[in-house]
């Protein structure tokens, strides 16, 4: 298979996918048509992608389409390859979950059509081989995706989101605009060939550098640059939040990947330090931010903000040992930001199709009403388990395959001469390891509010199981994060060639080690073998079972509630998702988020009601977002006067800024 | 026939682990009691209240979901594998290199997750109260272990705890400040997570302050013996880490004699015979903190296992 027969037949297939949506959207069947089409595409596409992964020589073509120098350029390499099988894998599921979720939806027309171009424009963004297709591609995802968000657009919360999406999209993508400026150089070789063969001067490369890091940066969802994500990938439709958070952050990471490490040239000595250090903080944040949400697809949005750190953290540490030519360590640092990227991009799914099943279950996705499912919907419930426990980067889940690589990227790095990275990495692993402890508070909070204790209001008591489309897609996926924990190897060398394209070296082959055990350097160093630490639990379950029913007693008796002798019946009475979260509230809040907790007790014979009052701000949104907003509403009320002029002040207004450009033009060395 | 050998070593080591972690425990009451001239249970207690509760029914709350009677058996399991990994007698397990330190410790994270949940399961405030400081807790405690494993790691080149074990009893490696920082630190991990005073009182029931015991509350029967087990298998590893990382000797090394075998087993219970007097005498000695000190306090052991870690990021010597 070649890239003009992959990219033809996505263009084609989903192009004509979306006209055909347009009428079928009417049809009662329709969407189910399109989304079992929509899956079957996408398997082919991910099986081509698989296919040019597995053959390893980097596909080329040329269209004479688009700019007329440039024309339009797609490739297949090794890179792109990997991530295309990623954003198709996801996809396939995704669609075949919305064969059995996506007729709940109300207005079809709204969903179907976009959600092909989507799919669409992420693929078009992965084959892109020059800057002028990649940045047409990536803004057709952006405005796909936008009017996704806006599917329910009766809300007010979602007209905000996707304003917000849509603001941010367009300064993700202007900034990119000017990383490619920059690297093209004033010569102006738009393609992706021309750049690499450009040599940039140190203050341009880490202009590029910084400006790709924002406009990727936008898109994945890096901190400060995250405020947009959480509520338009919530506002969206569940198929289409698991897409926008588990897949489209991954293009996003594969765009600064290709920019900065593909086209890009050698990196400088401190770039890996910034981007590290700004993954660290990334993945401590956001998965703070989560854990005050009570919002179910809110907190998994703001936990893929922390994995996409977690993906940085690994990308800078690659980026610090390529600079100082550590292959083999840049190799495993850049393995563990690829394979976590994998990772995320199925446990991510998987929680938000159970999420969506939940919200179609009982109608809201607030965790204050709910409670209890797990005796309503016990495989929806099984399976969002097994994604919270990998997400929480346990073993032997592929959650923890992919963390542990990271830390043994990071006990390789006080080998850098470099001192600012000395300190920085000592920090960001503690940083690492916070977030992966948070993460694992997180997820016992988002499985065990909904899903046990009792039912906290009627819609959570009468919730129903999901459709048998949806529990095997969520099946597939968390049969993909068995899979991928216990064969961490396998993975590994899938990743090779990627990497080997990355970062000009590779891991050690590990399928072929014995037992399926990974060995990331040496034997002696460390080593990691999940199948044999699932065996072994297993064994250890079986084995504990089977002796005590054999040897003690296995009668059970059903009783009331033991509580300390005082059992209250009202579910009120529970542990809500917001008092789960007090203790971590109060011992970090009161840093990230100025939480402050009133405590309003009557003195005794008053008979007014206690009151707890907190308020949590949002630091992030006041220091980085309103001053934005401000200005420019103060700009927009200055510049009000020019809306009513006439025909000869706008032509005079024309002239001068002619007369300003030329004299630019003029004096520019 | 050397493999052989190995794989009856493991087969021994967990079921050393499993006959020594109610000992232990006893022992620590033992030593408590003493301490506070009371004549306490017999050494031997723990076994028959496992024994008694193995043989009661289990009462299940109404609402109590499969869950709730799967996590015993998973606690029980991952802590059990986990504590079968660390050198107690002997060195060179065969199946140590399946799990690393970071994975021993994220196997103890997975059974704390199990617990976490099952808390919440019967919907009752309790469990609710103990969960939600439970994780509390662990967002200190395992970043704090991590860092010293950092520290170790690199110290001795390896995450492998055996090849740890190994360097740390070699001459070369001698005193260190970053050793300091790390066993500080490690001391002040295994007590919070092993509920110990002052983080929590293992011997109360129906206080507020609770912690591990608010979560297993609605426990009967024999899950809550195999809970129990699995705590006492938990303190047990601690105090087998602390032995085998900072004072390795007496592991019996791969490929020697039965006899060699049987000094490392005296030389073990030697260990946790000091180790659980030191815990005895440490908890007798303090009173227990109030729950918003403790992150106080676990703070304190990350930020002495970041600074250990720091200081190798700095220099080899330290």
């Amino acid at each position: 298979m070649n890239v003009e027969f992959h990219a033809g037949f996505l263009l084609f297939s989903l192009l004509a996918l979306a006209a055909a949506a347009i009428p079928l959207a009417r049809v009662p069947r329709g969407p189910v048509i399109i989304y079992g089409a929509a899956a079957a595409i996408a398997a082919v596409a991910a099986l081509s992608g698989a296919i040019a992964a597995a053959r390893g020589i980097p596909l080329q073509v040329r269209l004479p389409l688009g700019l007329p120098a440039v024309g339009v350029r797609l490739q297949l390499d090794a890179l792109s390859s990997i991530f295309v099988l990623i954003v198709n894998l996801a996809a396939t599921l995704a669609s075949l979950y919305a064969v059995g979720y996506g007729r709940h939806e109300q207005e079809q027309g709204r969903v179907l059509p976009f959600y092909c171009l989507f799919l669409l424009g992420m693929n078009l963004v992965l084959i892109a081989d020059d800057a002028f297709t990649f940045l047409v591609a990536w803004e057709f995802m952006s405005l796909s995706s936008w009017a996704l968000v806006l599917v329910q657009h009766r809300d007010d919360v979602n007209r905000n989101a996707g304003f917000l999406y849509l603001s941010m999209a367009a300064f993700g993508t202007i900034t990119l605009l000017f990383a490619f400026g920059v690297l093209a150089g004033s010569a102006g070789g738009y393609a992706f060939a021309d750049i690499r063969a450009h040599e940039l001067g140190r203050l341009s490369a880490a202009f590029a550098l910084v400006l790709a890091l924002i406009g990727t940066g936008s898109k994945a969802g890096l901190v400060p640059l995250h405020a947009w994500l959480p509520p338009a990938h919530s506002a969206a439709p569940s198929h289409v939040s698991a897409l926008m958070s588990g897949v489209m952050t991954k293009v996003a990471v594969y765009g600064f990947v290709r920019i900065a490490f593909d086209l890009l040239g050698p990196p400088d000595w401190w770039w890996g330090t910034l981007v590290l250090s700004i993954g660290g903080i990334t993945a401590a944040v956001g998965i703070l931010y989560a854990l005050m949400q009570d919002d179910l697809k809110r907190l998994l949005a703001y936990s893929s903000v922390e994995n996409i750190g977690v993906i940085f953290v690994g990308l800078g540490l690659a980026l610090a040992f390529e600079a100082y030519d550590m292959g083999a360590a840049a190799a495993l640092a850049a393995t563990a930001a690829l394979f976590h990227a994998f990772n995320h991009s199925v446990f991510k799914s998987l929680l938000f199709f159970g999420a969506g099943a939940v919200q179609h279950a009982t109608g809201t996705r607030s965790m204050a009403n709910l409670g209890g499912l797990i005796h309503k919907m016990p495989a929806t419930a099984f399976l969002f388990l097994v994604g919270s426990f990998a997400i929480s980067a346990l073993p032997p889940f592929n959650g923890f395959a992919s963390e542990w690589l990271a830390f043994q990227a990071i006990l390789l790095s006080p080998e850098v001469p470099d001192w600012g990275l000395k300190f920085a990495v000592p920090a960001v692993g503690a940083l690492l390891a916070l977030s992966a402890a948070l993460a694992a508070a997180c997820f016992v909070r988002a499985f065990g509010i909904p899903f046990l204790g009792r039912p906290r209001t009627a819609a959570a008591e009468q919730a129903h199981e999901a459709d048998r489309f949806s529990l095997s897609a969520m099946g597939a996926l968390a049969m993909l994060c068995l899979l991928a924990g216990i064969l961490p190897g396998i993975v590994i060398d899938v990743l090779a060639p990627a990497v080997n394209s990355m970062v000009g070296a590779r891991m050690p082959v590990q399928s072929a080690l014995p037992w399926l055990t990974i060995v990331p350097i040496a034997e002696s160093r460390s080593s990691y073998n999940g199948l044999i630490l699932f065996v072994f639990i297993v064994l250890a379950a079986y084995f504990s079972v089977y002796a005590i029913h054999w040897l003690a007693s296995d009668k059970v008796r059903r009783g009331p509630a033991w509580d300390c002798g005082f059992p209250d019946p009202r579910p009120q009475t529970q542990y809500t998702a917001s008092s789960f979260a007090q203790p971590i509230r109060r011992v970090y809040g009161a840093l990230i988020f100025r939480a402050r907790e009133i405590v309003d007790m009557p003195p005794p014979g008053d008979l007014r009601a206690a009151r707890l009052t907190v308020t949590m701000r949002d630091l992030v949104w006041e220091w980085f977002y309103a001053p934005v907003a401000v200005g420019v509403l103060r700009t927009a009320d200055r510049m009000n006067p020019l809306q009513f002029q006439t025909i000869r002040r706008y032509l005079a207004f024309v002239f001068l800024a002619l007369v300003l450009l030329l004299t630019v033009i003029a004096l520019w060395p | 026939m050397a493999v052989i050998f190995d794989f009856i070593v493991q087969g021994v080591q967990m079921f050393v682990v499993l006959a020594f972690a109610p000992l232990l425990t006893g022992f620590v009451r033992v030593v408590k009691a003493r301490l506070l001239r009371r004549r306490g249970p017999p050494l031997l207690q723990p076994y028959s209240d496992l024994a008694r509760l193995l043989g009661k029914e289990v009462v299940l709350a109404e609402n109590a979901s499969w869950l709730f009677r799967v996590t015993p058996y998973m606690i029980f399991a991952a802590t059990w594998v986990a504590a079968a990994l660390v050198p107690t007698f002997a060195g060179g397990l065969i199946f140590s290199w399946s799990a690393d330190l970071i994975a021993i410790i994220a196997l103890l994270a997975s059974a704390r997750f199990f617990l976490a949940l099952a808390g919440l399961d019967i919907g009752t405030s309790f469990g609710g109260i103990g969960s939600s400081r439970e994780v509390m807790f662990a967002s200190l405690a395992e970043p704090a272990m991590i860092m010293i494993v950092f520290t170790l790691a690199l110290i001795a080149g390896s995450t492998q705890l055996s090849t740890i074990a190994q360097i740390m009893a070699l001459p070369e490696v001698g005193l260190r400040v970053s050793l300091g920082l790390a066993l500080v630190a490690l001391i002040l991990v295994a007590i919070a997570e092993n509920a110990r005073i002052p983080v929590d009182n293992p011997a109360t029931h129906l206080e507020l302050t609770m912690v591990h015991e608010a979560m297993v509350l609605e426990y009967s029967g024999r899950h809550l013996a195999l809970i129990e087990l699995a705590s006492m298998l938990k303190l047990l590893l601690y105090v087998s880490l602390i032995a085998c990382l900072f004072v390795p000797w007496g592991i019996a090394e791969p490929g020697v004699a039965p006899s060699g075998f049987l000094a490392g087993l005296a030389i073990y219970v030697l260990k946790l015979a000091v180790g659980g007097a030191l815990l005895g005498l440490f908890e007798t000695s303090i009173a227990k903190m109030r729950v918003f000190r403790v992150p106080e306090l676990l703070g304190v052991a990350l930020m002495l296992g970041l600074l250990a870690t720091l200081f190798r990021f700095v220099s080899g010597s330290f």
